[in-house]
């Protein structure tokens, strides 16, 4: 089968675009939405599983397909308007190298994932994972103005514009954001950017968990005007203790006046880590959730931080932690059965907490699934909006899970 | 068949809430753009959240089209439902159900006015962000449904920003929760598609709401330009200085000259050819700082003056001719179309001078009043809509300003929109792909389509549902 498959799409994309990956399996390299269309165009009238791969640096490439699809060709940034404060970059492009051309540009996209830098933008978008900076600068979709989606069935899809505020027609973005591929591949998205801050700050805490959720808490209640502010697990921070780190970007003037607030009255005390040193700390917590097989987020408020971290110690283990002490959303990485993760997401659900995989190996995501059950009849305008932009599904994407394990 | 719904709709809301004589049809007949008017073949107004499940049932077995409307202040044509349509009025669902100040949470029912959730939230020192000029009168299940923006969205985002779980009810009547109370969600962003769906997804029964702190420091300035381009190039270096204003307003001669003329005179200057009101919130320090640099960056961009206030007082009075603007128009003529498209921030120079070409061509009042920090454009035609031949060439002027703005790389609305007066010009900024991928999404949703009915996407792109 894989022979037969490998030698069409080598006669239909010609022998450069097509390579065999580690399994022998063929893998398309497409360098053009064009050719992403083209690809699953065939794909989807043959039956053939398709997997999207960026560089496979968060979520494994291992789901069982008759073809690899890799976003590693689609690495152009397209355009970026400084002036507009707007981009347009292929899916393939890394966070890094994006980050280092917009600085350049004095500009900054103003998202963190969690990962290495080499992640790309196409997995950043897929997954919604949003970093720390999403407490003060807004989750992935807030910086997300459209973009191009290719469907199962080859379908070429321009949602949304290039402009910072538009409400043309139905926002099919919003879908892609966190869609984990299901409903189609992103092949370019439109970003929205903001001004190089004149200032970036760092400030970290170190101690008992529940003093620094409580000091994350007062400062939330003084309404100090961060852009991030972090709870990290000892594990995750490669600390003796857990650490509260607080990011403030901005005018220096506003940086140095928040700082400064912040520091009053703390229980616990803040040092303050040079502009190199904060960089390091945040790119290595950012890191952190790779050193475990199994990341997994939810949806809960600050206030019900400790009661979650203390449950999932309870039932899976402390795990490397990374939790918004201001705004809510807890990412926890570690090992676990699929029976302990069902166990944990029922007993989030009875809390009105949802919780979504973000990344593991494929035998979890498919048992388990990346979203698990719905609310009562979401799941039936779930599985219609996949047969929308899937049909006879060609992408192999585990949302809902439920394979035998 | 008209006098059986008649019946059925009464025996579920009552005879007082059914209204069906031509002259009651007639004033829902609008949205505040002149340039649209439709009376509905019905309309019903549900005073609680059963009797909205029970009147969507009824319409559904009947095989009725249906249209969801707030206070009908969309000027888009979107809450208008021609003869064969029942008008499903929700501004009897008024409630707030619940605030939760410190989750920073409230839950509302669709007629809830924006205003009013504001002023609730108030004594807990927050406030619900996004505020458009019809906040006063505007439902916040209307917000939803257009994803409405306001002033203060440069710095705190639209109606989508701030909308974490929705109960809607669908358009076949059954129900289903969207999103979370805190925002992540169970599954894919449902809410995100949700809103902005113009009422054609179903209704959003209860809204769940994230509210923000008040800031602490607000000042407001208002400096005034010779000409709009160099207003617009002072947009520019503010927002390439890293400030992100709370707000970034302006209004160019015609605007101004309207206000001043009226009784709510704001001391504008008359003789500039745009003002720009720029506010700059939150902790005092930055705030001073920022509004500092802001003063520098208006003077160095050849501001003749710039004037600056931060009591309560102060800024309402340089806000007044902001807010009243489109009232203050309406001494002009009968008749105001309060335009919306959205362009690069770096090209609104070039489209303003465009858009004031147009109007010269047609021989067209045109003024301007918008939110330049995020390129929104309401360019605003005055006209008497009796006059047929005039209304043909506002129309014409409409269609050439939406093409300049496209050609620009920008969009057709930022936030009242597609609704009936902008279907056509979908055209210009979707391919029928995209188009068609809509119209499946809407049936997922609505497989008969009967929930308001040839909006947002024109019709023959809807190809058969699989």
């Amino acid at each position: 089968m894989n022979d037969s498959i490998f030698m069409r799409l080598r006669h239909t994309f010609g022998e450069s675009m097509v390579e065999r990956d580690r399994d022998g399996r063929p893998r398309v390299v497409p360098d053009s939405t064009e050719g992403v269309a083209e690809l699953c165009t065939l794909a989807h009238a043959n039956g053939w599983r398709v997997r999207v791969e960026g560089q496979a640096t968060w979520m494994p490439a291992d789901a069982p397909a008759d073809v690899s699809l890799t976003t590693r060709g689609l690495a152009r940034i397209v355009h970026v308007a400084a002036a507009d404060l707007v981009a347009t970059v292929e899916a393939g492009v890394s966070v890094a190298e994006l980050r280092q051309e917009l600085h350049a540009a004095g500009a900054w996209l103003a998202i963190d994932p969690p990962g290495r830098p080499e992640r790309t933008i196409g997995s950043v978008v897929a997954t919604g994972t949003a970093g720390p900076l999403r407490h003060g600068l807004g989750p992935v979709r807030d910086h997300i103005l459209g973009g191009t989606i290719v469907t199962g069935d080859g379908r070429v899809i321009r949602a949304g514009g290039s402009v910072v505020k538009n409400v043309a027609g139905y926002d099919l973005t919003k879908l892609q954001v966190g869609g984990f591929g299901a409903f189609g591949v992103v092949t370019q998205v439109h970003l929205r950017l903001r001004a190089l801050p004149e200032r970036r700050v760092t400030l970290v805490a170190r101690g008992e968990r529940d003093l620094l959720t409580h000091q994350a808490r007062a400062l939330s209640e003084r309404q100090l005007d961060a852009s991030a502010l972090e709870l990290f697990s000892p594990a995750l921070a490669a600390e003796a203790e857990w650490v509260l780190a607080l990011e403030l970007t901005g005018t220096e003037a506003g940086v140095e006046a928040e700082a400064t607030r912040a520091m009053e009255g703390a229980e616990t005390a803040w040092s303050r880590l040079d502009f190199e040193a904060g960089t390091t700390f945040w790119q290595a917590a950012a890191r952190g959730a790779l050193a475990a097989p199994l990341t997994f987020r939810l949806g809960v408020f600050a206030d019900g931080l400790d009661e979650m971290l203390d449950l999932l110690a309870e039932k899976l283990d402390t795990g490397l932690v990374s939790a918004g002490a201001g705004q809510g959303l807890l990412r926890w990485s570690g090992d676990a059965s699929v029976e302990a993760l069902r166990s944990v997401r029922h007993l989030a659900a009875e809390r009105e907490i949802p919780l979504t995989l973000e990344r593991g190996p494929w035998a979890v995501r498919s048992a388990f699934g990346h979203f698990g059950a719905y609310r009562e009849g979401v799941g039936r305008l779930v599985s219609k909006l996949r047969g929308t932009f899937d049909p006879d599904p060609t992408f192999a994407v585990a949302i809902e899970g439920g394979a035998d394990d | 068949m008209t006098d059986s719904l008649i019946a059925g709709l009464t025996a579920i809301v009552g005879a007082r809430w059914v209204r069906h004589r031509q002259a009651e049809l007639r004033t829902f007949e609008g949205d505040g753009l002149p340039t649209h008017a439709s009376v509905p073949r019905l309309v019903v107004l549900p005073g609680t959240r059963d009797e909205v499940i029970a009147v969507v049932r009824a319409l559904h077995g009947a095989g009725a089209p249906w249209v969801a409307r707030g206070a009908g202040t969309g000027l888009s044509g979107g809450a208008l439902a021609s003869d064969d349509s029942v008008l499903v009025v929700l501004t009897r669902l008024n409630r707030i159900l619940h605030l939760d100040p410190v989750r920073r949470r409230a839950t509302v029912e669709p007629g809830v006015v924006n205003a009013r959730l504001s002023e609730a939230a108030l004594p807990h020192g927050l406030a619900y962000a996004p505020d458009p000029s019809s906040q006063s009168a505007c439902t916040l299940g209307g917000n939803v449904a257009e994803n409405a923006g306001g002033p203060h969205c440069l710095k705190y985002g639209v109606t989508t920003n701030h909308v974490v779980e929705l109960e809607v009810l669908l358009p076949d009547g059954s129900l289903v929760t969207l999103g979370s109370p805190h925002g992540d969600a169970w599954g894919p962003d449902l809410t995100g598609l949700f809103v902005g769906s113009e009422g054609m997804f179903g209704i959003a029964l209860q809204i769940t709401l994230r509210l923000s702190p008040l800031p602490p420091a607000i000042q407001t300035l208002l400096a005034d330009f010779v000409t709009v381009r160099a207003a617009s190039e002072a947009v520019g270096a503010i927002i390439a200085a890293g400030i992100v204003p709370a707000a970034l307003e302006m209004m160019d001669q015609e605007c101004i000259r309207a206000v001043e003329a009226s009784i709510y005179a704001a001391g504008y200057p008359v003789d500039a050819g745009a003002v720009l009101l720029v506010e700059v919130d939150g902790q005092p320090a930055a705030v001073g700082a920022e509004s500092a640099q802001v003063e520098r960056l208006l003077m160095q961009a050849g501001a003749r003056g710039v004037r600056s206030a931060s009591t309560p007082l102060e800024r309402a009075r340089l806000w007044q001719g902001r807010k009243k603007a489109f009232g203050a128009m309406g001494r002009i003529a009968p008749d105001l179309v309060v335009q919306d498209a959205v362009v690069p921030r770096s090209a609104l120079p070039d489209v303003l001078e465009r858009i004031a070409e147009i109007g010269r061509t047609h021989g067209l009042l045109v003024s301007n009043v918008f939110h330049a920090g995020d390129g929104n454009l309401h360019p605003n035609i005055s006209f008497d809509h009796r006059d047929q031949e005039l209304a043909k060439r506002v129309h014409q002027a409409c269609r050439e300003i939406m093409a300049v703005c496209v050609a620009a790389g920008g969009s057709i609305t930022g936030e009242h929109g597609v609704g009936s007066d902008k279907l056509e010009y979908m055209t210009l900024i979707f391919d029928a792909a995209t188009l068609s991928a809509m119209c499946d999404v809407r049936r997922v949703f609505d497989p008969e389509q009967r929930a308001n009915p040839r909006k947002v996407v024109p019709v023959h792109y809807c190809r058969e549902w699989r």
